[in-house]
């Protein structure tokens, strides 16, 4: 091959190559793109066009109608006020498993004592465990505490399985805060307290990010839980989207099931947009160190 | 007086997560499996009958059509996502203009939750209105899919939504791999006049493999939870076919009063989960002491 011949192929390959990437991009662009399309056309202009046409008279009556007005089961009051439920639920359980995180993080990782680390070991597991295996003791537990179908319940089930994940953030980044500091901070006389509080905390800033990205991530997008212990009333969004794709009072409408799905998606959508970089740190540190 | 304070309060600090640990965790999973060798109906009883309920589970044509369609999703969810994961990611690896934009596409499906991914391909998919319209208007007058209601064909529904969601995730962990392999051991390739893709598959990807690994050992871990997505998409249908380990839990033991079929089932998805995952916990601890 001579030289000019090299350099042929080479650009074809790269033209190739960002055909590719861009072509990839498109299809996973797709779906999110046919979602905002069909939540603006009517129900007329969905079953007469395809999914790719842009809306002839774009409207937001699905949206309005998945917002306010859209069956999800027996009532009929849209998604709005399973919104609300997710943010009930989401904003103290994410507070308070993060703080837990936090603290048992630096005990793991600089006040180590006898039996610890198996300690460790053994909360590391739980990340893993399918809950189908504690579905249904917890539903006992509590139903003794007399939170069955209540937004407080639901809240604890985070907490209480979100506690494992949290740790093991907070654990994998005070382990790289050198320990010399903590012990010149012994010898000057502060405690387990007031290094956490003058030392950790002000380094923990990027962190608490990952993790409180992580954690309103997951608990959002959960349905597991919210399915199993939430009555009506406490449903969160994503139950009462799937309630709601499901109910067909007289004729399936489309549009609003694209509408209701963009709604229940767009708060993490946009921390995501927003802030992916702390996302995808989570996410690999999530999935794939221990 | 000050000083023996000290000493207790890390242990202090985990005492709360530690009673967690023991009570909802492990209490719980001895609880379920205790349950899993009762005739548990609608309430807990304390009849045990030995391995009964496993052995009615496996006698149950349905829970046998959920362990063959997780194989199925398995063996494709896994395959294609690491194809288009470690693609993707060698072609992003070739300096590439706005690398930056094209990764946040592919990888912004992983924020939005499952049932919302269902909802929205359960659209795309619609016999009739979906892609099969769309490609009937192209020219293809007789192009017909509809998988969603082919009881064969379901589950690839949930494969092809699940493989949208999860592979950019593979190519954001093979990504991180890439930029960690030695430079110098590429350019040298290079000079011995080997052609770009065998640099690849004979020098780098071998380099890569403990992260095809931790990969695969998510990928598994994701595919055996699988609930919500089938809950959404097909909602197990048509009839049976397309439903999967944690569907079947979640049927039996809390819409047709057969819990203790129910915590059996259970109990063997936390098997399938420690069997896959033990392992690989060992492997990575012992890889980071020595």
């Amino acid at each position: 091959m001579d030289r000019t011949q090299r350099i042929v192929s080479a650009r074809i390959g790269r033209v190739f190559i960002y055909a590719l990437l861009i072509f990839t991009a498109l299809l996973y662009l797709a779906p999110l793109y046919v979602m905002i399309v069909t939540s603006l056309k009517d129900i007329e202009e969905i079953r007469s066009g395809n999914l790719l046409l842009f809306p002839l008279k774009p409207s937001l009556y699905a949206w309005q109608k998945a917002w306010s007005s859209a069956c999800t089961g027996s009532e009929c009051d849209g998604l709005a006020p399973f919104f609300w439920n997710s943010l009930r639920i989401v904003v103290p359980a994410v507070a308070i498993s993060t703080f837990i995180g936090s603290i048992n993080g630096y005990v793991f990782s600089k006040w180590q004592f006898k039996g610890s680390n198996y300690l460790f070991g053994a909360l590391l597991l739980g990340c893993f465990i399918p809950f189908q295996v504690i579905l249904l003791p917890m539903a006992k537990l509590l139903a003794v505490l007399g939170l069955a179908n209540t937004v407080t319940g639901l809240v604890l089930v985070h907490i209480i399985y979100g506690i494992a994940f949290t740790t093991l953030f907070f654990r994998n980044y005070y382990i790289g805060i050198p320990t010399e500091l903590v012990n010149a901070a012994k010898l000057d006389g502060a405690g387990f307290i007031k290094i956490y509080k003058l030392i950790f905390l002000p380094l923990s800033k990027p962190i608490f990010v990952v993790t409180i990205i992580w954690q309103f991530t997951q608990i959002w997008n959960d349905f597991l839980f919210g399915v199993v212990y939430s009555g009506s009333g406490t449903q969160p969004i994503t139950v009462a989207l799937n309630n709601l794709v499901n109910t067909s009072v007289g004729g399936k409408e489309y549009n609003v099931d694209m509408a209701a799905a963009i709604i229940a998606a767009l708060p993490t959508l946009l921390v995501y947009f927003f802030a992916g970089k702390y996302f995808i740190k989570g996410l690999t540190a999530g999935a794939v160190k221990g | 007086m000050k000083s023996a304070l000290q000493q207790l309060l890390p242990k202090l600090v985990l005492a709360p997560t530690t009673l967690i640990l023991v009570v909802c965790v492990y209490g719980f999973i001895g609880w379920t499996a205790l349950l899993s060798f009762t005739k548990s109906r609608m309430m807990p009883q304390w009849d045990f009958i030995g391995l009964d309920q496993y052995i009615k589970l496996f006698d149950n044509p349905r829970w046998m059509v959920a362990l063959e369609n997780l194989g199925a999703f398995c063996f494709f969810f896994i395959l294609i996502s690491l194809l288009l994961g470690v693609v993707l990611a060698i072609f992003l690896d070739q300096k590439i203009r706005s690398e930056g934009a094209l990764r946040t596409i592919y990888l912004y499906p992983m924020a939005v939750s499952f049932i919302v991914t269902g909802t929205a391909w359960k659209w795309i998919l619609n016999p009739g209105l979906g892609i099969e319209k769309l490609i009937r208007e192209i020219g293809f007058q007789s192009f017909e899919f509809r998988w969603l209601i082919d009881s064969e064909m379901a589950i690839y529904t949930i494969v092809i939504a699940a493989v949208w969601q999860s592979s950019g995730f593979v190519m954001a962990i093979f990504l991180a791999g890439l930029r960690g392999v030695d430079e110098s051991l590429i350019n040298a390739a290079e000079i011995d006049g080997a052609p770009h893709y065998k640099i690849y598959t004979r020098v780098v990807l071998p380099i890569l493999r403990p992260v095809f690994f931790s990969a695969i050992v998510i990928l598994l871990h994701i595919a055996i939870k699988s609930f919500d997505l089938v809950q959404s998409l097909t909602g197990g249908g048509p009839g049976y076919s397309s439903d999967m380990p944690a569907n079947f839990m979640y049927t039996h033991a809390f819409n047709r009063a057969q819990m203790g079929l129910g915590a059996a089932s259970a109990m063997v998805m936390l098997f399938g989960i420690l069997a896959v995952i033990v392992p690989y916990l060992y492997s990575e601890l012992r890889e980071k002491n020595g």
